[in-house]
């Protein structure tokens, strides 16, 4: 091994942009998001629910045509507190991501959560959005600040088992 | 299925930056060790499949195709596998299944990371479109699938300290390992950051340069050598993003296990398996694993962990080599653990060595616990 101190190296950095094409359902999506609501997709042959949808029933392989409109409101899943500087993140830890499961999904997604102390988060706490000016509003789950406790009482894991109909 | 045997295992001195060679050179020195203690040589190659996690990893994409004379591929059958974390152990199986099919007589395969080229953490955690930039690297992706654990089994905070204790001194008995923490106690480990909760610094793998090769060979090639015997392979994936998925417990995970002891004939893992190098870059995922894969009843995976039925000398022996914990070149990882389960049943695993070890399972899983790979090995035809 070198065990030199000296560098022998050099660094080259990249960058990339992206420009990302959705697609149908995604699209539906972040129109709805952008005017503060969330829609999701319902498979009609399990009944899950997917939000966000990306059109299609990873389960049965068929698409997710019609669709539902969700509260912004859920419980959390599960979550961790990040303490660790993350390399081109721009949040400062520590920082709670979470993930939620919006009433009536079946599928979580991760965000923050704050206006609680980190260690009374708890899985299975009901959670509520908390919306970023409208002003400040785009085709993004950013319009979502964070979420917040409702303060309704805890719901039971179990109950987040999805159950095909 | 024609039998196939690993005939050579070569591994490099894993370490966080392996500076004195160049990702070519890394490779290679697996290689060489792996033809050398198979006793064969570059003619003897039918072709060559290589296997490596995201390319952002060193920031070299498709890596294979500079990568192909000095692997050498050169006027030979070349392919990349792909899986994530995984991909050591599904790209042993692909080159495994040119056997078993009767397509080649001998081939090499090869997996390597040279995490010291980029850095994986930011590779792991981009910015999605549309979605907050909260994502956090692969400690950052499973631990709330490890928090989910603790709640439905009760296991007790210290079993995670336990797993990472029991690994890194597997490792001081292996000179290969990158991680050497002479002295390693609950007490350390326990002192050590928080860096993803429930998880401390020292409950999380290293990010390691390495590489590991492994000769895979049909019969009239591997008779009269010593060899690992292949008695039962299997990949296993499942969607991302897909309801009723328990990513606690991938059935993915269940159903590759089932598949591969059905082909080995094996009824109780537990009893018919002597010993296990399952991919554990987490702590929380030994006992995981355990009830996955069907060595431990649900919910009671870390009651193993606390008897020390994982530990060298206990039943079940998982990760004797040290581990994902202690070594993890991401892309080898799966082929390291492949590779140990195989060196195990020839014998030859030096001081971590289980004794009379005659059938031992190779693990890997990678992506969001989605692709899984698995092997069982024995000492016998």
């Amino acid at each position: 091994m070198n065990n030199s101190s000296e560098k022998d190296y050099f660094e080259s950095l990249i960058s990339l942009e992206y420009t990302h094409t959705a697609g149908s359902a995604t699209t539906r999506f972040l129109e709805a998001v952008a005017e503060g609501k969330i829609v999701g997709q319902k498979c009609p042959k399990c009944s899950a629910v997917y939000v966000p949808p990306r059109g299609s029933c990873p389960r049965d392989g068929v698409p997710t045509s019609e669709e539902v409109t969700l509260t912004d409101r859920g419980c959390v899943e599960s979550f961790t507190v990040v303490h660790i500087p993350i390399p081109g993140n721009p949040i400062e830890p520590p920082f709670v991501s979470a993930m939620i499961r919006l009433d009536g999904a079946n599928i979580s997604f991760l965000h923050l959560i704050q206006e609680i102390p980190v260690e009374e988060i708890r899985i299975g706490m009901r959670v509520e959005a908390v919306w970023k000016p409208q002003e400040e509003w785009t085709t993004s789950l950013e319009n979502i600040k964070w979420f917040k406790p409702t303060g309704e009482p805890d719901i039971k894991p179990e109950s987040l088992i999805f159950k095909p109909k | 299925m024609i039998p196939a045997a690993v005939i050579g295992v070569g591994q490099t001195k894993y370490d966080s930056k392996r500076r004195d060679v160049s990702m070519p050179g890394l490779i290679r020195e697996a290689i060489d060790r792996a033809l050398i203690q198979a006793g064969v040589d570059w003619d003897d190659i039918d072709a060559v499949i290589l296997g490596k996690a995201p390319d952002m990893f060193e920031g070299v994409m498709m890596p294979e195709l500079f990568l192909a004379d000095s692997i050498g591929a050169y006027n030979k059958p070349l392919l990349r596998v792909h899986t994530a974390g995984s991909v050591g152990g599904s790209t042993a199986i692909m080159a495994a299944t040119h056997i078993t099919s009767g397509q080649y007589k001998c081939v090499l395969t090869v997996s390597f990371e040279k995490q010291s080229e980029s850095n994986a953490t930011w590779a792991l955690s981009p910015k999605y479109p549309y979605t907050p930039h909260i994502n956090a690297g692969a400690g950052g992706y499973f631990a709330p699938y490890m928090r989910e654990y603790i709640r439905r089994s009760g296991a007790p905070e210290h079993i995670g300290w336990q797993v990472a204790v029991k690994d890194r001194q597997n490792a001081n008995l292996n000179p290969l390992a990158h991680l050497q923490i002479p002295g390693i106690d609950l007490e350390m480990v326990k002192s050590t950051p928080m860096l993803w909760e429930p998880l401390r610094y020292l409950e999380s793998c290293p990010s390691s340069d390495g590489a590991c090769a492994l000769i895979i060979a049909a019969k009239d090639i591997a008779k009269g050598k010593n060899a690992a015997w292949i008695k039962g392979m299997s990949v296993r994936s499942e969607g991302t993003l897909s309801a009723g998925r328990d990513e606690v417990n991938p059935l993915a995970g269940q159903m590759c296990a089932k598949d591969v002891y059905a082909q080995a004939g094996i009824d109780n893992p537990l009893k018919e398996i002597d010993c296990a190098e399952i991919y554990v870059p987490f702590s929380w995922y030994e006992p995981m694993w355990l009830e996955n894969l069907g060595f431990a009843d649900k919910n009671k995976g870390w009651e193993f962990t606390d008897q020390g039925r994982t530990e060298l000398s206990g039943d079940i022996p998982f990760n004797m080599s040290g581990g994902v914990l202690s070594s993890n070149p991401i892309g080898a990882s799966g082929m390291i653990r492949f590779g140990e389960a195989a060196l195990q049943v020839m014998g030859e695993a030096g001081e971590h060595q289980v004794d009379n070890a005659k059938v031992a399972m190779g693990h890997a899983y990678g992506g969001a616990a989605q692709f899984f790979a698995m092997w069982v090995v024995g000492k016998e035809i």
